[in-house]
């Protein structure tokens, strides 16, 4: 009997690495599209501008963090549907606690902000929790169960807000939400320090490829002996802790909790987790697809305020991206298989 | 043959689910470099037997011995930890995890990053996948290929390369042709010939007589959760086997 051979053809393969770069490809042409609107319309470089660069790395760093606990959850198969208003109840409690810290501890303004940030980001263990275990223990539906936690989430933002925006008055928050030493904003040093520890979570630990597993076969998984009720568990807590950390900065760069700030946020996460490349199925998704997909969106978002467009043109300029990607995507399963991503 | 030690042997295991008696007092060997094919009509009790030796669920009267020690494992990743690995109809792989990521899921090795942070070592994965492919007789030239990308009878080659690599002494295998075209399915057969001449007990359940009786060196069928006879594939019809699992 003749040896039975594996192949793949190697041209597909450069093919699969193009469609997994698809994002930064849409960047590139979205950069290429305003940059040459700009000369041509107003004589100017849309991208060799750093007050540009600056705010479109800081308007993508709020939904990029959310975006980063989202893809953990999108690659295990689930979806996170919570995380804008945890990202709102700790955006609330971050700006309470900091208050409360230096009017009634009488803390410094640098600890009772530390105290503040480490308050919100601690609250989100709760839904984060919450979520893993109806999830992972009683098996209600990512879908749901997370729906259910976005209701209990955004009422408990409201409520700890007294219904309303919390003011904080601490200028370590502005610190962190609004300095640029050397031109480098303090918010995208903080997402580039995030996007490095989940980039090496996510491909250089048992747990990210366990979640990768389990996107693909539960079955595979828990046969392999990888528990994966644990494993749900901390991927949601996770989840829960990045909106937590979105909802912090949040309140920096607005020197304010709002109990509403994430509610637009987690569509946008979860576009730019699909805009990257991973599957509303499961099993696939990187860590730096989803910064690319978080860019797209903020390029267009700005881009288009910049060229003077109509703000409701972002939508659906947005919305055809997501569509374009999910396309790219199935086009690729059928005609030319994939590549673990590492 | 009987101067040898069984890997397995199953002897008088009973087990009911409430009042219906899934197995009633059956016994069987499994010798090293041997294929045993456990054959019988639906119900009959194959499946029961293997999910008792592999842990699925425990079994009431008899005993069953792995190289002459009683076991009664409470999990599957007991009885793997243990030797006994089971390859299941669907195959139990992550399709979008390369063959090395398959062979280790659950148990992947780590490097230190920069000397300090842990991390799966990659290349390790990937030699071990091309050195036991090797052993299997497949070529592989894309290691960090999704299993997708292969065919039923590749992806059978992944999940049997996985029972070698961690040294399984046992292999189960539940309908491992079912799913695939004819060609597949002698590639499966020389699969098992390969793990055969490893020394491996090999228990083989199959709906296919043909397969059973080109790879099988006895066949033990049950009926309605008994023994009902056992053969040797040289000397025995196609036709009396069935005789033995409809009880004619």
């Amino acid at each position: 009997m003749a040896a039975p051979q594996l192949q793949v053809n190697a041209g597909k393969s450069i093919l699969i690495r193009i469609a997994e770069l698809r994002a930064w490809l849409f960047l590139i042409l979205l950069i290429v599209f305003f940059e040459s609107w700009a000369r041509a319309a107003y004589g100017m470089s849309f991208i060799v501008n750093l007050y540009n660069i600056q705010s479109i790395t800081v308007f993508a760093t709020v939904p990029l963090m959310l975006a980063l606990g989202q893809t953990f959850v999108i690659i295990s198969a689930g979806i996170d549907l919570s995380l804008g208003f945890v990202m709102g109840l700790s955006s609330v409690v971050a700006a309470h606690m900091a208050n409360i810290a230096a009017a009634q501890l009488g803390l410094g303004p640098f600890p009772a902000m530390m105290f503040g940030i480490l308050a919100g980001i601690v609250v989100t263990f709760i839904p984060g929790l919450v979520n893993g275990w109806l999830i992972a223990y009683l098996r209600v539906p990512p879908f749901i169960g997370t729906l259910g936690m976005y209701g209990v989430a955004r009422g408990s933002a409201y409520l700890a807000g007294g219904g309303m925006t919390v003011a904080v008055n601490n200028e370590w928050y502005s610190v962190i939400g609004n300095s640029r030493p050397f031109g480098i904003p303090v918010l995208v040093m903080i997402a580039v320090v995030a996007i490095i520890i989940m980039h090496y979570l996510l491909s250089q630990t048992r747990f990210g490829q366990h979640t990768y597993a389990l996107g693909a076969s539960k079955a595979a998984a828990s046969r392999a002996g990888i528990n994966i009720k644990m494993l749900t568990m901390r991927i949601y807590l996770l989840s829960g802790l990045t909106a937590g950390l979105a909802g912090a900065l949040y309140t920096g760069r607005f020197s304010a909790g709002a109990p509403q700030a994430g509610e637009p946020l987690l569509l946008d996460s979860i576009a730019a987790v699909v805009i990257g490349g991973a599957s509303l199925f499961g099993g696939s998704g990187t860590i730096w697809g989803t910064v690319a997909g978080a860019l797209v969106i903020a390029v267009i978002q700005y881009g288009l305020v910049f060229i003077d467009v109509e703000p409701f043109w972002q939508f659906i300029a947005v919305g055809t991206v997501i569509i374009i990607s999910v396309l790219v995507d199935q086009a690729q399963r059928r005609f030319i298989g994939g590549r673990q991503v590492e | 043959m009987s101067e040898r030690q069984p890997i397995l042997s199953v002897r008088n295991v009973s087990k009911h689910f409430g009042g219906v008696q899934a197995l009633d007092k059956v016994s069987f060997d499994v010798f090293p470099g041997e294929v045993v094919a456990l054959a019988g009509d639906n119900g009959a009790g194959k499946s029961t037997v293997i999910k008792a030796i592999s842990g699925v669920y425990p079994y009431e009267d008899g005993d069953i011995f792995l190289d002459g020690k009683r076991i009664a494992f409470a999990t599957p990743q007991e009885a793997r930890d243990n030797g006994i690995e089971t390859i299941y109809q669907d195959l139990a792989l992550a399709d979008n995890l390369s063959i090395g990521a398959n062979i280790f899921l659950g148990r992947e090795p780590m490097k230190r990053l920069f000397g300090i942070l842990p991390a799966i070592d990659r290349k390790r994965m990937a030699e071990a996948a091309k050195e036991t492919m090797k052993r299997l007789d497949f070529h592989v030239d894309r290691l960090d290929a999704p299993v997708a990308a292969f065919s039923g009878g590749q992806r059978q080659a992944v999940a049997i390369g996985r029972a070698m690599y961690w040294n399984a002494r046992l292999v189960i295998m539940d309908e491992p042709t079912a799913a695939l075209g004819v060609p597949e399915q002698r590639k499966v057969i020389a699969l098992i010939q390969s793990l055969k001449a490893e020394g491996k007990g090999i228990i083989f359940i199959s709906h296919n007589l043909r397969d059973i009786f080109e790879v099988a060196d006895r066949i033990v069928v049950f009926r309605r959760g008994e023994n009902a006879g056992e053969r040797t594939p040289g000397t025995v019809s196609a036709d009396e086997i069935v005789r033995l699992m409809v009880g004619k």
